[in-house]
């Protein structure tokens, strides 16, 4: 099975599609300037609505992650990394992702993380690997 | 003393098979009738009938019979039905239940819950996975931040909470291990559970890795089955057959964004729930007899029992750690029929039948001593709810 990719709307294709440009881009407020994701048409903390998307430095800390073992069906290559990263630009602003390139087992929480993107037809999944020392 | 003016009087459960040969509507009948008659009531004294989630997705086994069926095929006339997934989790349809009896729209509300993930499995194996939640592209708008990156299960999702617990605290799985195996001597004693061979400590270890730390005995066990009880205003539930069991106090708080990402990794709703349920009384956790707590995956019940206060944060592994605390003669008796990891994945409504089950003294080789106070809980992640039950 392919990955289960999303539907692309106007609040969301920025996030998916900002990958084409190398970009991470996440959505935030203009009027209380926080980061907040999902991307949505107003902000959760003020409910400004002139909100929109910015380019992020793509660098990050792992908050947590999983290593899936189970086959769930034939096509995937377990075992693989589902992780929950925080990125720099604020405590709590984070994602559920990947984290690839690496050997399963060096995966840790604290890790330190930067952006890569996987193309899916016009989805460009933000995923992460470890960063250089 | 409760404000709120409901009781539970009657309840009612199917079979528990994987799977059955009996269709969804006749599993969810048997526990209807069987709840009505448990009350005393026949379905011309029922006037509401509540469902969580309800049949919102075309038949999914998830939750395959809705409110507006079951209805209209036990012919009852409602003042008031209702369904629904968003709501806090699977013990919504009772708190809809209580509100319903409370606003004075309702005397007595069937609630019910049936599930048909086992029968579902025979013919798809990823009947349940995270992958199905909708057809084509995922235009949810949360889903679709978790199934992109191959999340095919709850596990996924479930199995980073108990990682950032056991960073957090150094929860351990030798700690974890001791729900499931302590439900499962709970389960020996109850004839309807689904698994029922007891285990050991090693057994759990040795167990097939899922997802870190989670492995297939962290896991609950799907099943076929419907559970029904009845709510009841307070004075129609006095002159009826069994004692009333009041609903005391209901948690459904939620704090956080309804994200299963965004949400506190290592609380996840279960505080904002406790915080509620218990300003909403003058019980205390020490009073409460058994709880009955969401164990989809072992890791929720640990965090139910910090979230509702039966032990500090982050002691939740050294609470259950040995199994003697959450024994059924230990000083909390947890998920007293085996719960969702050994009984079946009744998904809510378990709970519920269990803690009347026993407080009722009906619990044969399983009864608890004490028998006047129940904590039920449900749900994971950002669905959260609990009730506390007192005998009258």
């Amino acid at each position: 099975m392919q990955r289960k990719l999303p539907l692309l709307t106007p609040e969301n294709r920025a996030f998916w599609q900002g990958g084409a440009d190398g970009q991470l881009l996440i959505h935030r407020c203009r009027a209380c300037n926080r980061w907040f994701h999902p991307p949505a048409p107003v902000c959760p903390t003020c409910n400004s609505l002139d909100v929109g998307p910015e380019s992020v430095s793509g660098r990050g800390t792992v908050v947590s992650f999983t290593i899936n073992h189970q086959a769930w069906t034939p096509d995937l290559s377990e075992p693989y990394v589902i992780a929950i990263v925080e990125l720099d630009e604020q405590p709590a602003l984070r994602f559920l992702t990947n984290i690839v390139d690496s050997p399963v087992n060096e995966i840790a929480i604290g890790m330190r993380v930067s952006v890569t993107f996987l193309q899916c037809e016009d989805v460009w999944l933000p995923q992460f690997r470890k960063e250089a020392a | 003393m409760s404000t709120i003016g409901a009781a539970i009087t009657g309840i009612g459960q199917s079979e528990i098979a994987r799977p059955s040969s009996r269709s969804a509507m006749q599993l969810t009948v048997d526990a209807a009738l069987a709840a009505m008659g448990d009350a005393g009531l026949t379905a011309a004294d029922i006037d509401g009938v509540a469902c969580w989630p309800g049949d919102n997705d075309n038949g999914n086994p998830f939750s395959p019979v809705g409110p507006l069926a079951l209805k209209s095929v036990l012919g009852i006339e409602t003042s008031w039905y209702g369904g629904g997934y968003e709501a806090p989790g699977p013990l919504a349809a009772v708190i809809h239940a209580a509100m319903a009896v409370a606003a004075g729209i309702c005397n007595h509300v069937l609630v019910f819950r049936t599930i048909t993930e086992s029968s579902a499995r025979q013919t798809d194996r990823t009947a349940s996975s995270l992958a199905n939640k909708t057809q084509g592209r995922d235009s949810s708008y949360f889903w679709q931040w978790y199934t992109p990156f191959d999340v095919r299960s709850a596990v996924n999702i479930i199995a980073t909470y108990a990682q950032s617990h056991f960073h957090k605290y150094g929860t351990t799985s030798e700690q974890l291990g001791w729900i499931p195996v302590t439900l499962r001597d709970h389960a020996a004693r109850n004839p309807n559970a689904i698994y029922r061979k007891p285990m050991t400590i090693d057994d759990y270890l040795a167990s097939r890795m899922i997802s870190t730390p989670l492995r297939m005995l962290d896991c609950d066990v799907h099943c076929d089955a419907s559970t029904a009880i009845i709510v009841s205003r307070a004075d129609a539930a006095r002159d009826l057959r069994n004692p009333p069991i009041r609903i005391e106090a209901m948690g459904s708080a939620l704090s956080q964004p309804w994200s299963w990402d965004q949400i506190s990794l290592t609380e996840m709703a279960t505080a904002d729930v406790g915080r509620m349920l218990w300003s909403r009384t003058d019980y205390k956790p020490t009073d409460v007899d058994t709880a009955q707590l969401y164990d989809g995956f072992s890791i929720l019940t640990l965090m139910w029992l910090e979230g509702l206060g039966f032990c500090p944060r982050g002691a939740g592994g050294e609470f259950v750690a040995g199994g003697k605390r959450i024994a059924l003669d230990g000083e909390l008796p947890l998920n007293t029929n085996g719960g969702q990891l050994s009984g079946g994945r009744t998904h809510g409504l378990g709970y519920v039948h269990e803690a009347c089950t026993q407080l009722w003294g009906r619990a044969d080789g399983r009864q608890i001593r004490k028998q006047d106070v129940a904590v039920c809980s449900g749900g994971g992640g950002p669905l959260g709810g609990a009730l506390l039950l007192v005998k009258e």
